[in-house]
């Protein structure tokens, strides 16, 4: 049986965070009512013409740099024209000969093998608005509150060889947007959505296959899926002698396969043009060099600095690298005072939990940085224990509450007092003469029990420590 | 003199000083509409109780020196958007069409104090050298009521012509304001690209549409070329640059030592006697005034209107693309789905032209005809600007025949298109270099007595130059009287 290899390209659409359209002065809040946010020019009433927001030159740019492209110093609007009733104009303003960037490359790793992957083009275009068709009534509606709104197309280049370098890549672009502020990296509702190119040849065939254009995939896991899906079924036509098409397919969701769309549907001659509306856009040096300085530092160079200066393993900075206010937040707690493994761990574990739950950003959780330093000093010195840490970490998620007042008030500081587990402790051994006997007969494993009855005596708050500690004197 | 029959600056004088009200005015031009309309088919709507309401408001308020238009009734061409007021585009498709926001220049209008009566009949979507592709009505020539106004803007020349305003707003897409200034004896400027806002100037060819006044004389013209012109944040494309006063421009000068270029291409071949007849002798009238004449070659110009089709029609068929049914205009009334609501709403919505026009602009953008069409018409654009910069390195203005003919009967080319194209050959050069360029009456032909028009080309922001020589020779011209059939 041949060896065959996969061969995908993705191409990325980002909304970027501007306070106003990209080519008139409305809004891009999400979730108003439909159409609050259109005007004249968003709507594609006769007569009006587009106005460049300056931003979204500006937050372009700043991709284009933090992937390493070239800025071109002139690039070009063009219409790319199509019928449909959510493009109010008969056609979107896109770029098309002459892109902003060009020449870019991200780096990613996959089990421990780094790759670069090539970014052939990034460049800028409006959003389209939404149709809604109606559930109970045979009507469709229209929706232009997001037609306008920016969006930076990121080109690969087919340097992807499977499913799991796909998402690696997806990753770190979606990460790096976020990072710039550019972009909310929202897969659900739609600001970061991705289309996969993906073709398989025989391992050593220079030529590519020919290609599937995957859509409909609202999640990295989603892509995952689609991609492998793609290549198996790829694969499965090259060994049994069928032809592949090339076509564009459709993540289905719930089945988990990829399905052709209609062939009406894409079979469009886009007819681009430069828009004569716009002028080119030229890029100012000066303007360029003051976005680069104002980059911040990236996931890749704050995961190298968190290995390096905190001494954490790979894993644990590239987790909380990974979103840029979770690396604010870890930075805080330890400017705060807290150990960095230590805080590293709890904000893995219990902390991306309750966020992931509550969905909320980690710099918006009510436990700040400086709240969960105070909580591992508590840990730390042994005024809780570790799991009674993590059984009021939601708690203190919640409300916010200060963890030292917290404890105080509920009472759940720790026995540390040697004389008073000790009485518990003879109390313990005097109620259960049968075990001690066994225990004395050689049932070591009874330390168990005796440490477990100790601690309900005490409700829990006995240092676990010391009672082991404890027990074994008495019985040694 | 009745008062219909002053020029657009001595009204403005006269409302300045009080010897006229803008209620008076505007009673005026209203009354002469009500009498030459129905001959003429000049506007499409006349909105004539809010403009005299606004006339009243006018003279209730009192003059304002702020206000060079104050008080001055005009029309403006149905392409241009206006609040409140129907804007049709001459189609069908936009029959009901109400904007919600006034286009730059209308705005402008309204700034500087001036009565909007009504919109201008126009070829649908500005499409169309005779007026005769207005969904509506054709409009006529006020000097023959056989004969065709031109186009596009005919409704605009008709109407300044029949003396039913002081002046119109035209626009020129490949000499849709200059031809009908020909054809109806009035005066037409169609400024360099970007000297005009052409928000709510609803678009054919954006990257050759201009908005420009119609007159009955150069300094008329030139008093509302300054208040329409000017950068507008609205307009990408309008260019940043203080706007002259065109209208002290056009009394400043003699023609003492005025270098014409007269291009070899424009002045023999194809252009009927009379046309040359009285083109030749305004160009005398000049060179008895001092202006000498220097041959100029634009060698480039028999691709003109190749190159000037491929790329109107092309931005035509994407500028058009919104008439879809799916927001405003017409609508099908019964579709069996989407594709089918867009089939029958286009085509009962857009007449013939319009359709042939979108069909041919598709057509080269084309993937696999883009590279032969458009994209080879977009470098002979630019071969085209090359003739002219090098024309004015030899000269200061360029003067030609604005038509080869004079105004043509009704009817007598609506079955050939491309005849109809033709009528075009001298000013859509203007239009693909973006330079400006107008249109002075400078007589009637001999045999039939039909106004002739003379371009005068200018180079890009070189309005001041035309204005100032259009503005020398019309006063040693003998000038036109009131047009014979109204």
């Amino acid at each position: 049986m041949a060896q065959y290899e996969a061969v995908i390209g993705l191409e990325v659409h980002a909304q970027l965070l501007t306070r106003t359209k990209v080519f008139c002065g409305c809004s891009t809040a999400f979730g108003n009512e439909p159409n609050e946010n259109v005007c004249p020019v968003c709507a594609g009433m006769p007569g009006v013409l587009p106005v460049m927001n300056d931003k979204v030159l500006e937050y372009a740019a700043k991709m284009a740099l933090a992937v390493d492209c070239r800025v071109n110093p002139r690039s070009v609007f063009a219409r790319k024209n199509y019928f449909y009733p959510d493009l109010p104009k008969g056609y979107q303003i896109s770029q098309y000969e002459e892109p902003l960037a060009e020449h870019g490359r991200l780096e990613i790793e996959v089990d421990g093998e780094r790759k670069t992957v090539g970014i052939t083009r990034i460049h800028m275009e409006e959003d389209a608005g939404k149709n809604i068709h109606s559930a109970t009534e045979n009507v469709s509606y229209v929706d232009l509150n997001r037609c306008g709104v920016p969006l930076i197309e990121i080109v690969s280049e087919p340097d992807m060889r499977s499913a799991d370098e796909a998402v690696a890549y997806l990753k770190n672009l979606r990460s790096i947007l976020v990072y710039l502020g550019i972009c909310d990296g929202n897969m659900e509702e739609g600001s970061f959505r991705c289309d996969a190119n993906v073709s398989v040849r025989p391992v050593g065939q220079p030529e590519f296959g020919v290609r599937a254009e995957l859509k409909n995939m609202n999640s990295f896991r989603h892509v995952h899926k689609a991609i492998e899906y793609e290549i198996r079924r790829h694969i499965d036509c090259l060994e049994d002698g069928e032809k592949i098409v090339q076509e564009t397919r459709l993540f289905d969701t719930v089945k988990g396969v990829t399905l052709p769309m209609r062939g009406k549907e894409e079979a469009h001659d886009y007819r681009y043009f430069p828009d004569p509306d716009l002028v080119p856009v030229v890029m100012d040096k000066v303007m360029l060099s003051r976005w680069r300085s104002e980059l911040p530092e990236l996931p890749e160079a704050r995961k190298r600095r968190f290995m390096a200066e905190h001494g954490l393993p790979a894993y644990d900075a590239e987790v909380l690298t990974a979103e840029r206010d979770v690396a604010d937040y870890f930075e805080a707690a330890l400017a705060a005072g807290a150990e960095p493994k230590q805080a590293a761990n709890w904000i893995m574990t219990e902390l991306l939990r309750e966020l992931r739950e509550k969905k909320v950003g980690a710099l918006d959780c009510a436990l700040t940085p400086q709240k969960l330093a105070r909580l591992l000093k508590l840990v730390e010195s042994g005024t809780i224990s570790g799991t009674s840490g993590k059984q009021i970490f939601a708690e203190l998620c919640a409300t916010g509450a200060d963890p030292d007042t917290y404890v105080k008030d509920k009472g759940l500081a720790q026995i540390s007092d040697t004389g008073a587990i000790e009485a518990v402790l003879d109390e313990v051994l005097a109620a259960n003469p049968k075990e001690l006997e066994r225990y004395r007969g050689g049932e070591r494993k009874l330390t168990g029990f005796f440490v477990g009855q100790v601690m309900r005596r005490m409700k829990g708050q006995a240092n676990p420590g010391l009672v082991n500690e404890l027990l074994a004197r008495k019985l040694g | 003199m009745s008062l219909i029959d002053l020029s657009l600056c001595e009204l403005r004088d006269k409302l300045a000083a009080r010897e006229l009200s803008a209620a008076e005015a505007t009673a005026a031009c209203l009354a002469r509409i009500e009498k030459t309309e129905p001959e003429v088919s000049a506007l499409l709507s006349v909105q004539a109780e809010a403009a005299l309401a606004e006339a009243k408001a006018l003279d209730a308020a009192g003059p304002d020196p702020d206000r060079p238009l104050w008080g001055v009734p005009v029309t403006v061409k149905d392409v241009l958007t206006t609040r409140g007021l129907a804007t049709t585009c001459g189609s069908k498709m936009l029959k009901n069409f109400v904007p919600p926001f006034d286009a730059t220049v209308v705005a402008r209008l309204k700034a500087a104090g001036a009565i909007i009566l009504g919109k201008n009949n126009m070829d649908e979507f500005a499409m169309g050298s005779s007026t005769e592709n207005s969904a509506y009505f054709p409009s006529k020539n006020p000097w023959d009521l056989a004969r065709v106004p031109g186009g596009s803007s005919g409704g605009s020349g008709a109407s300044v012509a029949a003396r039913q305003c002081f002046a119109s707003l035209g626009t020129d897409t490949g000499g849709s304001i200059r031809l009908p200034a020909a054809f109806c004896g009035t005066v037409g400027i169609k400024p360099s690209y970007g000297r005009v806002s052409r928000y709510g100037l609803v678009a054919f060819g954006s990257s050759l549409d201009q908005c420009g006044p119609l007159a009955r004389s150069v300094p008329d013209a030139a008093a509302v070329l300054k208040v329409i012109a000017g950068h507008d944040p609205r307009d990408s494309t309008s260019v940043n640059q203080p706007v002259p006063d065109y209208e002290a421009a056009t009394r400043c000068c003699d023609l003492q030592g005025l270098r014409l270029g007269l291009p070899e291409e424009y002045w023999g071949e194809g252009v009927d006697g009379e046309v040359l007849a009285s083109c030749r002798a305004a160009v005398d009238a000049a060179v008895a005034e001092g202006a000498t004449v220097v041959p100029v070659k634009l060698p480039h110009t028999p691709y003109a209107i190749a190159t000037y089709y491929i790329i109107a029609m092309a931005e035509a068929s994407s500028n058009l693309a919104r008439f879809d049914g799916v927001r405003y205009g017409y609508r099908a009334p019964e579709a069996a789905n989407l594709l089918d609501m867009y089939k029958k709403s286009r085509t009962a919505g857009f007449g013939d032209e319009v359709q042939r026009r979108i069909i041919i602009g598709t057509y080269v953008l084309s993937s696999g005809y883009y590279d032969a069409y458009y994209r080879k018409a977009a470098q002979v654009r630019r071969l085209i600007r090359d003739d002219f910069d090098r024309a004015f390195e030899h000269c200061d203005v360029i003067v030609g025949p604005t038509c080869p003919t004079v105004a043509f009967p009704l009817g007598q080319m609506t079955a050939d298109p491309l005849k109809m194209y033709l009528m075009d050959i001298f000013t859509i050069s203007l239009n693909l270099a973006g330079l400006c360029g107008l249109s002075l009456p400078v007589g009637l032909g001999e045999v039939s007595k039909m106004p002739v028009g003379l371009q005068v080309f200018g180079p890009s922001f070189g309005e001041e130059r035309i204005l100032a020589f259009a503005g020398a020779l019309e006063k040693v011209l003998p000038g036109l009287p009131r047009p014979a059939a109204v």
